[in-house]
């Protein structure tokens, strides 16, 4: 019912755009242009954002796209007004009453979300919570599946390409930004806040479930913490104090905007703390990445720490069946997650050398590359496929298929670490419960049924391969690098006939 | 080479030929179901963890790749005189060199009156699994008669599904073949906790039927009437060899083999469920051990005898192991470890106040009083622990103490388990006197640096 009413909100209110608000909203160096141009607008009533942005589109386009025919580039406007304008021009829904329509559809998400949840598994022992989950029309990609999928890349097209559409709703968190940071909301503070949120719903729904297995629940905390703390507020904070703003947890090459000019001058335009932060920033990338993963595996960030690991493992972890497991899917995985890895660093060692030679490499050109990966990368592939491909192919498309620090993280895995997942002697019984809830598609009892320890770069340690063995056959460790990989076969532990390897 | 069967003995037979003979030509022959599948996950696909995909181990394309031939038929008899194989529904005989018989097992069924006929079934094959999936839309009560594991994993199936379950067995506490009477409590105390109404000491006497001859109650040998329209049999499994009655082959209750795993016949030999030794394959186990491994090992050392005519490798296993799950308790065992104590023998049991997690360990009771009794075996529940530790421990018959000191590492729990190795630690020494180390401490460095 609060998402019933979340999607009625984003249709409400008017519009109602006065030369003053747009003088506002419009860059200097614009508004000779447009403010004119947008005359027929102004004291002018629209009833939805469609209506407005289609009347302000009719004066816009003709004159831009004229612009670009008779090849003034100069004067050719790239700036997207769609949101500021339709945000200055708003009045009604949300936006008198924010708070009554923030209780009304995140509210009452919330609630319902915590009334479904915290009741969840009670007088039912602890245990394993499987059952029904292929015959579940929303978890085995049935039409409640395919529904939530396709609500969820709405979702995301509208938030990366159309915001303008969802300004009722960050009116509605407007208060709330402005309490932490002062500042009124972008569609982008909205989106944190509702991930962070769910997040945290969906945390508590893994609490119920996982009761019995500390492994999981300290991770869950672990990564709800990271979101709140670090993702959340700590950003918000630092715009308060006049800081950049940074989730200092965020490491490149999957903040793959780290390194771009615009951040680094942010940073050194800061002072002491803006180099603090760059230097943390390289930190975590050359010392703690490799560190951490030879001594605990690339689970201490993805399963632990990271943002999207953190959404995955909470909202997520319904979906985790989903995932492909074929040889297939393996090989695609290989090339396209190392092939986003060699295009991150690719794209980022041209910025640096363009940025260190003062811009006599390439001039602006690195801008356009930025704007392709933006796009394909940042918000087609991590957004829309990421996190709208949830009820169709498992809960971590993203970290599986494109994210570059993951593959990263993967490197240094598979060749240089003292995590695997050890294969208990000759117990395993090949039942499948570890490869099917393994969400990164590893054929885990491809290994067990052949008493070889799991170490594959693709891994996160979420341990619930470990979790749902019936038999008590996995187990993620830290141990000696010796014997980890097994090249040759080892023999199953408990059969004496053969004494040759094999 | 000809394999009848492909469970999961066929399957690691033919697996294994390929690869020490990348030219042999194989085939494996199944009634059951086109592809290999796991049998032990039955219970998962019912209760809508898993789909039948999920149980197959190896993806369709393994088998063409790896040129293991596939045909699904039912072989209706053996000829070893001819070295043929008659198919069902097929006129032309199908021709061997080598023959291995895999071919398994099937429920054994209740000799009472009214078990002929619908609604009384065991689980073994997928068709089992298929006619239970048929009647499930209209079954509300089921009685579950047998006491062992297959009758758990029935129990947590049909309750799954919301149908009520009465289960009736015949001993004092469940499985007491196996397991002791503080055992067979604890697992009491968790089917009950979860929603089974046990009738221990109680065996079924007569399968009613309506009037349409479908199953409607179950009465029992205390007279009582259950209300049911199914009742699940799990009094064990047989060999499924009634296809080579005739054949010359020489079977008992299963094929019977000598440690090569061959048969009375030449070029002819049998393995897993369905197999017999004539000895007890190594000290201390039985001539039919119907288990998951035992057919893979049997598998792997007939592999590695008919590749290696000049170094057979006869059949030898190690240490007895085996595992369950019992809804959500898992047990683990290692080595022999008995329901009832022999002469020389001791144990200690731990059991968690909150009744979910227990270790029963077996050790020798020396004749001289400063001798340090061996470790002989452990029995599990909700504790996992380390096949390799206790396989070592058992072949070098590890002081009990020394298992003790050292029940930290041979765990296999998750990390961040609960410790409970030192209540156990103090039990041992409460009841035996003996003295036994505390592991040092492991210091916040060595926590976060190694582990
Ligand atoms: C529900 C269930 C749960 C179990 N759980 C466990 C467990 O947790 N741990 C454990 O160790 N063991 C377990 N077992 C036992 C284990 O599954 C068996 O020991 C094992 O599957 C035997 O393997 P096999 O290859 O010898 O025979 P099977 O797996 O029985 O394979 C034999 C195949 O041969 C076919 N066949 C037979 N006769 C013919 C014929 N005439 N023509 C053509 N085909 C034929 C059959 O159709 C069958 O497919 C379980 C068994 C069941 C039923
Ligand atoms: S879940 Fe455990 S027993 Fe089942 S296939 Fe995986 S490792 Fe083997
Ligand atoms: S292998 Fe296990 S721990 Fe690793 S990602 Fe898969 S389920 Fe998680």
């Amino acid at each position: 019912m609060g998402l019933g009413l979340f999607t009625y909100m984003l249709f409400q209110g008017s519009y109602r755009l006065e030369r003053e608000d747009a003088a506002a909203v419009i860059k200097d160096i614009h508004q000779e242009a447009l403010l004119p141009l947008l005359e027929p607008l102004y004291g002018q009533e629209y009833p939805s954002t469609h209506a407005f942005l289609s009347a302000y589109d009719a004066l816009f386009q003709p004159y831009n796209e004229a612009l670009k025919q008779e090849e003034r580039w100069d004067e050719v406007i790239w700036d997207d007004y769609h949101f500021a304008l339709s945000r200055s021009a708003a009045s009604g829904g949300a936006v008198e009453a924010p708070l009554r329509w923030l209780t009304l559809t995140v509210g009452l998400m919330v609630l319902g979300g915590l009334l479904y949840i915290l009741p969840l598994y009670r007088g039912e022992p602890a245990g394993i919570k499987h059952t029904g989950i292929f015959f579940s029309s929303m978890k085995n990609r049935g039409v409640l599946g395919i529904l939530t999928g396709t609500y969820l890349i709405s979702f995301y097209v509208i938030l990366y390409w159309f915001p303008a559409y969802l300004n009722q709703a960050v009116f509605m968190v407007d208060p709330i930004s402005k309490a932490i940071s002062g500042n009124p909301a972008s569609q982008w503070f909205l989106y944190g806040f509702l991930y962070t949120l769910i997040i945290l719903v969906m945390g508590i729904r893994m609490f119920r479930k996982y009761r019995h297995s500390r492994y999981h629940l300290l991770r869950t905390a672990s990564l709800m913490f990271f979101q709140l703390g670090f993702a959340f507020l700590l950003p918000e904070i630092l715009v308060l104090l006049n800081q950049p703003w940074y989730d200092f947890k965020n490491i490149w090459p999957l903040d793959y905007s780290f390194f771009y000019t615009y951040r680094i001058e942010d940073m050194l335009a800061s002072g002491g703390f803006g180099l603090f932060m760059l230097v943390w920033g390289i930190l975590l990338i050359i010392i703690a990445v490799p560190i951490f993963t030879y001594f605990y595996g690339k689970r201490w960030y993805c399963s632990w720490v990271c943002g999207c690991g953190g959404l995955a493992e909470t909202a997520g972890d319904p979906y985790r069946q989903l995932s492909d497991k074929s040889l297939k899917a393996w090989q695609v995985e290989r090339y396209l997650v190392h092939g986003v890895l060699v295009f991150a660093v690719g794209m980022t060692f041209v910025t640096l050398a363009n940025y260190f030679s003062s811009f006599a490499l390439l001039g602006y050109a690195t801008d356009q590359l930025h704007t392709a990966y933006g796009f394909l990368i940042g918000s087609a592939f991590a957004g829309v496929i990421g996190t709208g491909f949830y009820p169709f192919m498992g809960n971590r498309v993203w970290c599986r298929f494109g994210c570059p620090l993951a593959a990263y993280l993967g490197l240094v895995q598979r060749f240089k670490s003292r995590f695997r997942i050890t294969t208990n002697g000759g117990q395993c019984i090949s039942c499948g419960n570890c490869s099917t809830y393994c969400e990164m598609g590893i054929d885990v009892r491809w290994y067990a049924q052949r008493g070889q320890n799991i170490v594959r770069s693709s891994c996160v340690g979420c341990g619930v391969c470990a979790s749902v063995c019936p038999r008590g056959v996995l187990k993620l460790e830290n141990g000696a690098e010796a014997g980890r990989i097994q090249e040759e076969l080892p023999i199953i532990i408990g059969n004496d006939s053969i004494k040759i390897k094999q | 080479m000809v394999i009848i069967g492909n469970g999961i003995a066929g399957v690691t037979c033919a697996r294994h030929v390929r690869r020490y003979d990348p030219d042999i030509r194989i085939t494996l022959i199944s009634e059951e179901s086109a592809h290999f599948y796991s049998r032990t996950a039955l219970m998962y696909i019912y209760m809508g963890h898993m789909t039948y995909a999920h149980t197959k181990p190896y993806e369709d394309s393994f088998w063409p790749k790896n040129r293991l031939e596939l045909l699904q038929a039912r072989v209706e008899s053996v000829h070893p005189k001819e070295k043929v194989l008659r198919l069902k529904g097929q006129e032309s005989p199908f021709s061997y060199d080598i023959l291995v018989i895999a071919s398994g097992s099937r429920p054994r069924m209740l000799p009472v009156p009214g078990s002929e006929g619908p609604g009384v079934q065991g689980l073994y094959h997928l068709q089992d699994l298929e006619r239970l999936e048929a009647m499930s839309p209209y079954l509300k009560q089921a009685v579950l008669i047998g006491g062992g594991l297959i009758g758990v994993e029935w129990a947590e199936m049909l309750l799954s599904r919301g149908v009520q379950v009465h289960f009736l067995v015949r001993e004092k506490h469940f499985w007491n073949t196996v397991l002791d009477a503080r055992e067979g409590q604890l697992l009491d105390r968790h089917l009950r906790e979860h929603g089974v109404q046990l009738h221990l000491e109680t065996e079924a006497s007569e399968i009613l039927r309506d009037a349409t001859g479908q199953v409607s109650a179950v009465r029992t040998s205390k007279g009582e009437l259950l209300p049911a329209q199914l009742a699940g049999i799990s009094i064990g499994v047989t060999p499924n060899i009634d296809f080579l009655e005739g054949s010359g082959i020489v079977c008992g209750r299963g094929v019977r083999v000598d440690a090569l795993n061959r048969t009375s016949e030449a070029d002819i030999y049998a393995i897993g469920d369905c197999a017999e030794f004539q000895e007890a394959p190594a000290p201390g186990r039985k001539t039919l051990e119907q288990v998951w491994y035992t057919g893979r090992m049997q598998g792997e050392a007939l592999a590695h005898t008919l590749c290696h005519p000049e170094d057979p490798s006869p059949y030898k296993p190690g240490p007895w192991f085996n595992s369950a799950k019992f809804f959500d308790i898992e047990y683990q065992t290692y080595g022999d470890v008995p329901a009832e104590l022999r002469a020389g023998e001791q144990d200690l049991y731990w059991e968690h106040p909150e009744g979910k997690i227990a270790l029963r360990l077996l050790f020798s009771q020396e004749a001289s009083s400063d001798a340090v009794p061996r470790f002989l075996g452990v029995n599990s529940f909700g504790w996992r622990l380390r096949h390799a530790y206790f396989d070592q421990a058992l072949r070098a018959g590890y002081p009990i103490t020394r298992v003790l000191e050292e029940l930290e590492s041979a765990s296999f729990d998750a990390e961040f388990s609960p410790r409970h190795a030192p209540k156990v630690r103090a039990a041992f020494r409460a009841a035996t006197g003996l003295a036994v180390r505390e592991p040092r401490k492991k210091s916040f460095f060595r926590f976060l640096f190694s582990s």
